[in-house]
Formats: C-alpha cells, structure tokens, sequence
C-alpha cells in the first residue's frame, strides 16, 4: 500500500525534521507518497508502513534515501541569472580588489544539488576574471543529499541538464561529450570539491568564506532553523563577504551584521566590517 | 517579436509554435533551409531563428552561413535546436553565426532559459512553475 497512514505520516514529519530540519507540511501527504514510490522500490518494501518501520529500526541505507528522495533538487545553469550578473558586475570584482594583497578567493555554494551553481561560479571566475585564475581559489559544495553530492563531484550531466540555463559557449569550452552525457572539464573539476553537510546541525569550524550561496533553502526552515543558519553563515563569512539567498528570502528579522546590498535586480547581503 | 521555426519535422515546429506561442512570440515555420531563406528574402525578417541541423534541401549549418552572409539580416538570434551534439559540430554552429544550441529532447524551460539568454524576455513562462515543462522529443 503506498499511501501513508496519519501516524505514518506523522513519524516521517518528525523523522525529515530531524534529519533536515524541513518542514513537512499536512498538506504534503500527496508528495511523500509520490516520492516515497522509488524509495519503496529500491529497498524491495511493498508499502510506506514497511519504509516506517525500517526508519523506526534505524536503517542507515533506508534512512539516507527517504531524504534524498525528500529533498528538491531543482536547479539549473547561471540559475535565476540576476544573482550571477550581481557577482559578475559588483560582487566579484569588490572582492578581487579587497583580496588582491591574499590572492585568496572562498566561495561556498551551501545548498549544491549537482553541482551547476558551484561550477557556473567556476566558470564565470575563469571566463571573466582571469586575474583570479593564478589565486588560491576554495570552490566547496555542500548538499544534505548524498547521492546529488556524488553526482557534483562526477560532474557528468544529461543532455536535459545541459540545456537548463548553459550558454552554449560555456558548453563548448568547459564540457566533453562521453556517448550520451556531458561531463565538466578536469580544469574546472579539479578546482571545485563537494561534501555532504546538515545546515541544521552545529557547524564546524571551518574557514572564512568571500562568497556564500544559500539560495532557495531558507524557505524549508522554520524561524529557529533560519536563525541558526543565517547566524551560521554570517560567522562563516569574511568580513566584507557576501551572502547571496534566494529570491523569496531575506535575513531581515532574524539575524544582524548583514547589510543588503541593491545590485541590479537582485539584493546581495554584506557582512560589515565588525 | 517574431521567431521563424526551421524543422523538417511538422511535430516539431508544432510544438515550439506551442511554446513560442504562450510567450507571445509571432511565429512562421518553414521545413528546410531553403524555404526559410525565401521567407527572411520575403520578410518581415524574424527577430530569431530556431534552426534543426539535420534537414533535406539546404541543412541547418548551410542555413546559418547563408543567414550571416547577409549583413542586413545580422540583428536575427540563431538558436540551433537539433539532437546533433558532437562537440565539433557544436563549435562549427556557434563560428558560423549561431548564437545559441539547445539539444532535443528538451523542456520548456529550457526554451526559456536559452531565450533569456539571447536577451529575449519573454511576456509569461509556458507553465506555471520553473518545472513543468515536461520532456518534449
């Protein structure tokens, strides 16, 4: 049976909760089911009450498909492009002046999918700002979702994934056709590495970032969770560094320290100085 | 806007009329390379061409060579939307003129996307959200 109990469907709430700090909604019901129809496949289950039970015995490998499968992953090229031009036209070169003594750029794409906006970042660094390419340049994606981490770090990608957003020079110059599929230049994968990371959970200490990119994720939270987040990621950043979120999202209300930033058609957030 | 739809295949121009239709672009079709240099000679010359490679009478990479031979007709985008994704021939496309490569199959959004691109906004997406174009062959 595939669709889900009431009790079901409340342990799931609570298990996606945990894990990922989403918000289920009662009105998702509908998606659970939909998206629990693979997971149930895979794991030989014949109905979500089995899926329940394997969570309930704690079953790493049921337990990590049930949030991939929960997760979105929508995502594309140059994605929304306002937020990409903001970095090509201010955010980038602000940064290229202030760091030009370190010769150091950081960027964290902190919600990666598969990888299309960490390497559009590379391949707008390389294409537009070629005084950056001697620099050290930390590319770092992070996604909850393990299967889409190992997917950016393989960097092949479908022709239906190519299309969303690729200008066809970029497509040309930094990806070779392996039968059916496109797969990243070496030079643009080697530059860039890919972790799975929990948001929700504490962070670790790790280095300052210029460029943070949390976009479309806030929007899953609740208010505990996006402060913890948008703390998170203002601590992370480097004085005057960036935070870039998505459109529907804002820092207003919930953290401190980040001053928005007009460019264009899009708002960036700046990390004051103290 | 006006956009010219190249394709041997009538399935084709029929669903990028589709698609081209609900952003409100004005389209006319043509099957084959030559008929579609008749119809830019007739004019109105279209703002973009969407061109299929693998055409008979005159191909799509004759086509943009002929389209980019005229300098009066310089101002058209080209997109390609064709299944022929040889990463040679992709470079050949783009030197002879093409400004952009879509590869079938593709989605709606893609169409958007590409078109955003080439600096064609568009009145309104074909769907409601920024996935539910579908797979179109």
């Amino acid at each position: 049976m595939t669709t889900a109990t009431t009790e079901d469907f409340r342990f799931l709430q609570g298990f996606l909760h945990d894990r990922s700090a989403i918000v289920l909604g009662e009105d998702k019901q509908y998606l659970v089911e939909s998206r629990l129809l693979p997971v149930l496949q895979r794991h030989g289950a014949e109905s979500i009450a089995d899926l329940v039970r394997a969570l309930r015995r704690g079953d790493a490998a049921v337990e990590t498909s049930v949030v991939d499968a929960m997760t979105t992953n929508e995502t594309s090229w140059f994605r929304d492009a306002a937020p990409f031009e903001a970095l090509r036209t201010y955010v980038i070169p602000e940064l290229v002046a202030s760091n030009v003594t370190r010769r150091r750029l950081a960027v964290w794409s902190a919600a990666c999918s598969t990888g299309q906006e960490l390497y559009s970042v590379a391949m707008l660094l390389d294409s537009e700002f070629s005084d950056v390419a001697s620099w050290h340049l930390d590319l770092h994606g992070t996604d909850l979702s393990t299967a889409v981490v190992e997917r950016a770090r393989a960097g092949v990608f479908s022709p239906l994934e190519i299309n969303r957003g690729l200008p066809a020079a970029h497509l040309v110059r930094y990806f070779n056709r392996e039968g059916a599929r496109f797969v990243i230049s070496d030079s643009l994968r080697s530059r860039a590495r890919f972790q799975t990371f929990n948001l929700a959970r504490p962070w670790p200490q790790v280095q300052d970032y210029d460029i943070i990119l949390l976009r479309n994720v806030l929007i899953y939270f609740d208010v505990d969770t996006k402060r913890h987040v948008l703390e998170s990621a203002r601590a992370h950043l480097r004085p005057g560094g960036f935070l870039l979120l998505g459109t529907a999202e804002t820092p207003r209300g919930l953290v401190t320290g980040l001053r928005p930033v007009s460019v264009g058609a899009t708002t960036v957030f700046r990390r004051e100085e103290s | 806007m006006r956009a010219m739809v190249v394709d041997d295949s009538r399935a084709m121009r029929s669903l990028l009329r589709q698609i081209l239709l609900h952003l409100g672009i004005d389209v006319v079709e043509a099957a084959d390379g030559r008929a579609a240099v008749e119809m830019v000679e007739a004019g109105p010359v279209p703002d973009l061409a969407l061109v299929d490679w693998h055409m008979p009478v005159m191909d799509g990479l004759e086509l943009v060579v002929e389209l980019r031979s005229h300098r009066e007709w310089r101002h058209m985008m080209i997109m390609m939307v064709t299944t022929e994704s040889e990463h040679e021939n992709m470079v050949r496309a783009l030197l002879a003129g093409a400004n952009e490569y879509l590869i079938k199959p593709f989605t709606a959004d893609a169409v958007v996307e590409k078109l955003g691109l080439l600096g064609l906004h568009c009145a309104a997406a074909p769907s409601g959200d920024s996935y539910g174009g579908g797979i179109l062959p």
